[in-house]
């Protein structure tokens, strides 16, 4: 919002608005989008999936984290239009046909959630993680954890989930 | 212990997975901000940018004239009943009126097409404001000099509390040794991950409001009152609650202003606040300063306590009358004394508003008092466990401030902690820099009374066997924020009709649709909401047991129903599935409704004030924790954590460990983290997520979670409280660590690694002690 309003100030025309076409979740969604339009806005507001959660706008909780080409990145400090040709994977394509991830099965047999705001945030966080090394130590797990907050769990058993599967046989995420 | 606890259940007492897990990790589970509706408007609140100001005029005209604006509101077009939450101080209104009180204050409000045009339409209104000086020091905000907040409450009193039992002054002539300390506590907030949202909506005269709500019921009540409406005709109900901790009880501008800005516009207005907006609206922590004197006798036992509190209430009173009540209320509970004096001033000042976190009032002055107590343990040369468990509360007692005790294992608690951590090999032995310490906390299981006068049950609810038997649904209005609810009060509901917790469905927490309840707040609706879901329970299989005595011609005392099926204990060949005796139920009878309800005995006594904190029952705990300090830099590091509550009997296990590692992780970050600061105009220096520093997955330290044995005979199945009792022990076991450790007294929260190397430094420049 502050990155929208200093936009406006320094004369850029943020009203031009364009088509976009953004891949998500293997699809292509068409999108009209301002130049200051962040992904995050174009995933919940015109994509319509909603999973993906805003809970600062400013970068500092995670909630919004999704990952694009393979990296995990917080939606809300992402541009739109930045978007273009690449592949996005939001929290809705982590359980495709309905089958959960062994890493959101794991999230759920373990309690690893309370509210569940901030869970797609961590388990978009930790499938990125889990994807680059399937059987992380508990420390690194907590490590990169450490850029989504949580406010109910004390992170405990949302650490466990993510460990059972980094010990488990096949380890990784999906 | 007690022979009920060794029953054998079927479905309590387990930990099964959460009713909504799968949601949740799908990204399905829809929140308030999810919802969408056609034509919906977004809307937003224009407000103070000064602590203090006179309102001379509102310039609405150039807004109004911006493409996709519907709708620019302000005082002039909203009812100007003052509202709250405490019925004892009614103090806010919708929008300003004559003076802005604090930074962010609500002035005006606007609905527009989409979210860019609501901040272009909030930049285009013009105030002018005239700027007033500012209270913004609690202690000198009772001064003659003071500026008035609310011209009614005569020098920013906003509450004044003196309550004395027995005889304490004579209890500190007789004493032993008497001490007297004082202690700050910090302004937190509580930090939902959720922003609050509420999207309201009209259809004609009936109001509905989608909310982020910990309390639909008082919701309905308050924007009921305000607008005039019968409460039939006002619906709030929520879907998925992000987090609350106390931050989400009252309604606010956004229920407020959007039922106004839909009104006018005859759309659904969609309101919500971002990051900085939820600070500024607060309702956190107060700040409290707490000087405590108690007298002992040469054993270290506690015969009088004096409490003379100052809190910092913010602007508004919120929840702050019943926070101001609490903070003392709840320092009679977890020792044995009979003298007790407290007074209190709870004062305005022109910052956000102070209202009830987690623990409501009570977790500051325990830390006050915990850490008291460890300063006359050291002076008496008495091992700080042994003090406690020295006055530790017993059983079936009563406080001096007349709250009926009835399970309590205080000194259980204490017993285990000091064995699985180890406490006396510890004791004096760790290596330097390194401490041990020991707090206990004690929390009620659901208020006594609720925030309003009224004689309406606290809890009630209604189960439904679906025609064919292969679904229950329980309807409830207790409101779950993601501590549980659902799923402990379906196990319940399975548990008393004799069925399956995986065959119940629930719909909670929606005025319209389910019995009233009073929501989520001084932890209480296991015990609750849980009694009222028994009752139902109980409703259903009473009736399904007489019609299966029909189907079987046999005698109904004779059968029972466990897991979904119809059996006779004493005959193997005699049985049913609970599908074929609810299905002939619905054919023969019509649906099949069992419903219960809840209201606590009457309690407390009948001095002033009496009602705050009474309850049916109080949960216990103790907590040791080791530290270790860094010298150089005066890190804390927080190794390990053992905690040990006296909760009654256990519906879901996991859920309850779930509880007490997010409670303590809460008393963690207000330890040693977190403060909502100031700058010199009363503007918030840390509005975000970056500033403000809750912990995050590489601060937490190894936590061990123990319970000890106890049923509640006020509770269901003998259940009580944990989800707020857990915060409680957390700050003063810190404290009394780092004291252990270092043998410096951290006054003030949080502690802090500045406050702990000022403290060594200051130390090291006093020369060594003798």
């Amino acid at each position: 919002m502050a990155a929208q309003e200093a936009g406006t100030q320094k004369g850029l025309s943020m009203d031009r608005k364009r088509v976009l076409t953004l891949n998500v979740n293997g699809d292509d969604y068409e999108v009209v989008c301002a130049p200051n339009t962040t992904l995050l806005e174009a995933l919940r507001e015109k994509a319509f999936l909603t999973g993906t959660k805003r809970g600062c706008d400013l970068g500092a909780c995670g909630a919004c984290t999704v990952i694009v080409d393979g990296h995990a990145v917080l939606a809300c400090l992402t541009l739109a239009a930045d978007m273009e040709g690449r592949t996005i994977r939001t929290i809705e394509g982590i359980s495709e046909g309905g089958e959960l991830s062994p890493l959101q099965q794991s999230f759920v047999d373990h309690g690893a959630l309370q509210c569940g705001f901030c869970s797609p945030g961590f388990i978009m966080s930790a499938t990125e993680l889990l994807t680059e090394n399937p059987h992380p130590e508990r420390a690194e797990i907590q490590r990169r954890l450490a850029g989504n907050l949580c406010r109910c769990t004390g992170y405990v058993k949302i650490v466990e989930a993510v460990e059972a599967v980094a010990q488990g046989a096949e380890g990784g995420a999906r | 212990m007690s022979e009920t606890v060794k029953q054998d259940h079927a479905v309590i007492g387990k930990s099964v997975p959460k009713i909504d897990g799968r949601e949740k990790v799908t990204g399905a589970a829809r929140y308030t901000a999810d919802l969408k509706f056609p034509n919906m408007l977004f809307g937003k609140i224009l407000t103070s940018p000064f602590a203090h100001a006179r309102i001379i005029s509102i310039d609405t005209s150039e807004a109004e004239k911006i493409p996709g604006v519907r709708a620019v509101i302000t005082h002039k077009d909203a009812p100007t009943l003052k509202y709250g939450i405490s019925p004892a101080r009614w103090d806010e209104n919708i929008f300003c009126i004559d003076t802005v009180k604090f930074v962010g204050d609500k002035v005006a409000a606007v609905a527009c097409i989409d979210e860019q045009t609501c901040y272009k339409a909030l930049a285009a209104i013009k105030v002018e404001y005239e700027e007033l000086p500012a209270v913004l020091d609690p202690l000198h905000a009772t001064d003659e000099d003071q500026p008035q907040i609310h011209p009614e409450f005569v020098r920013n009193i906003n509450a004044e509390i003196h309550q004395d039992f027995g005889d304490v002054e004579a209890a500190f002539k007789d004493a032993h040794y008497v001490r007297t300390d004082t202690f700050v506590g910090n302004r937190t907030y509580q930090t939902p991950i959720e922003p609050h949202t509420a999207t309201s909506m009209w259809d004609g005269e009936k109001l509905t409001v989608y909310s982020s709500t910990q309390s639909p019921h008082y919701f309905q009540y308050y924007i009921a009152r305000e607008f005039g409406l019968p409460m039939g005709d006002v619906r709030v109900l929520k879907t998925y609650v992000g987090g609350g901790f106390g931050g989400k009880l009252e309604p606010t501008g956004l229920e407020f202003g959007g039922a106004i800005l839909a009104k006018i516009t005859g759309r659904p207005v969609k309101m919500f606040y971002d990051r900085a907006e939820m600070f500024a609206h607060n309702r956190g922590r107060h700040r409290q300063y707490m000087t405590i004197t108690s007298g002992v006798d040469k054993d270290g036992k506690i015969l009088g306590v004096h409490a003379d509190f100052v809190m910092d209430g913010g602007a508004y009173t919120s929840l702050g009358i019943a926070t101001a009540y609490y903070a003392g209320a709840m320092l009679t509970l977890t020792y044995e004394f009979d003298n007790f004096r407290f007074d209190m001033l709870r004062v305005y000042t022109n910052l956000p508003a102070c209202g009830a976190q987690r623990g409501h009032g009570a977790p500051q002055p325990r830390y006050a008092f915990e850490a008291h107590l460890d300063n006359i343990a050291k002076d008496l040369d008495i091992d700080p466990m042994d003090i406690r468990i020295l006055n530790a509360r017993r059983p079936n007692t009563t406080t001096p401030n007349e709250f009926l005790v009835n399970s309590c294992e205080m000194k259980a608690c204490l017993e285990k902690a000091r064995e699985i951590s180890g406490w006396d090999e510890k004791k004096g032995n760790l290596p330097k820099g390194r401490g041990i310490g020991v707090a206990t906390g004690s929390f009620v299981s659901g208020a006594g009374y609720p925030i309003y006068r009224t004689d309406l049950p606290h809890a009630a609810a209604m189960i439904k066997v679906g025609e064919d038997g292969t679904a229950a649904t329980l309807y409830t209005g207790a409101t779950d924020i993601g501590q549980g609810s659902d799923t402990v009060l379906c196990q319940m509901a399975a548990e008393a009709m004799g069925y399956t917790y995986e065959q119940m469905k629930i719909v909670a927490a929606d005025t319209e649709t389910t019995p009233h309840d009073f929501g989520a707040y001084a932890s209480r609706q296991t015990l609750m909401s849980g009694a009222a879901v028994k009752q139902a329970g109980e409703e259903v299989k009473a009736q399904m047991l007489e019609i299966a005595a029909e189907m079987l011609d046999f005698p109904a005392v004779d059968l029972d129903i466990r897991e979904g099926k119809v059996f006779s204990p004493g005959n193997a060949s005699v049985t049913l599935t609970f599908e074929e005796v609810a299905r002939h139920f619905f054919v023969n009878r019509g649906p099949l409704v069992g419903k219960g309800s809840y209201t606590p005995p009457k309690l407390g006594g009948k001095f002033k004030g009496a009602a705050v904190g009474t309850s049916p029952a109080y949960s216990f705990a103790a907590q040791v924790s080791e530290v270790e300090i860094d010298e150089e830099t005066g890190e804390i590091n927080v190794l390990d954590v053992w905690d040990v509550h006296d909760c009654g009997t256990v519906i879901n296990p996991a859920l309850l460990e779930a509880q007490v590692h997010g409670a303590l992780f809460m008393g963690l970050g207000e330890s040693i983290w977190e403060e909502v600061k100031f700058d010199d105009k009363g503007r918030i220096l840390n509005p975000n997520l970056s500033e403000y520093r809750i912990p995050t997955a590489v601060d937490m330290p190894v936590v061990h979670s123990a319970l000890v044995d106890s049923y509640e005979p006020a509770g269901p199945w003998g259940v009580k409280e944990v989800g707020e009792g857990a915060t409680l022990p957390t700050m003063g076991c810190f404290r009394n660590a780092i004291f252990d450790a270092m043998g410096v007294s951290i006054n003030s929260l949080p502690l802090g690694y500045e406050k702990v190397w000022r403290a060594l430094k200051e130390r090291r420049e006093e020369g060594p002690a003798e």
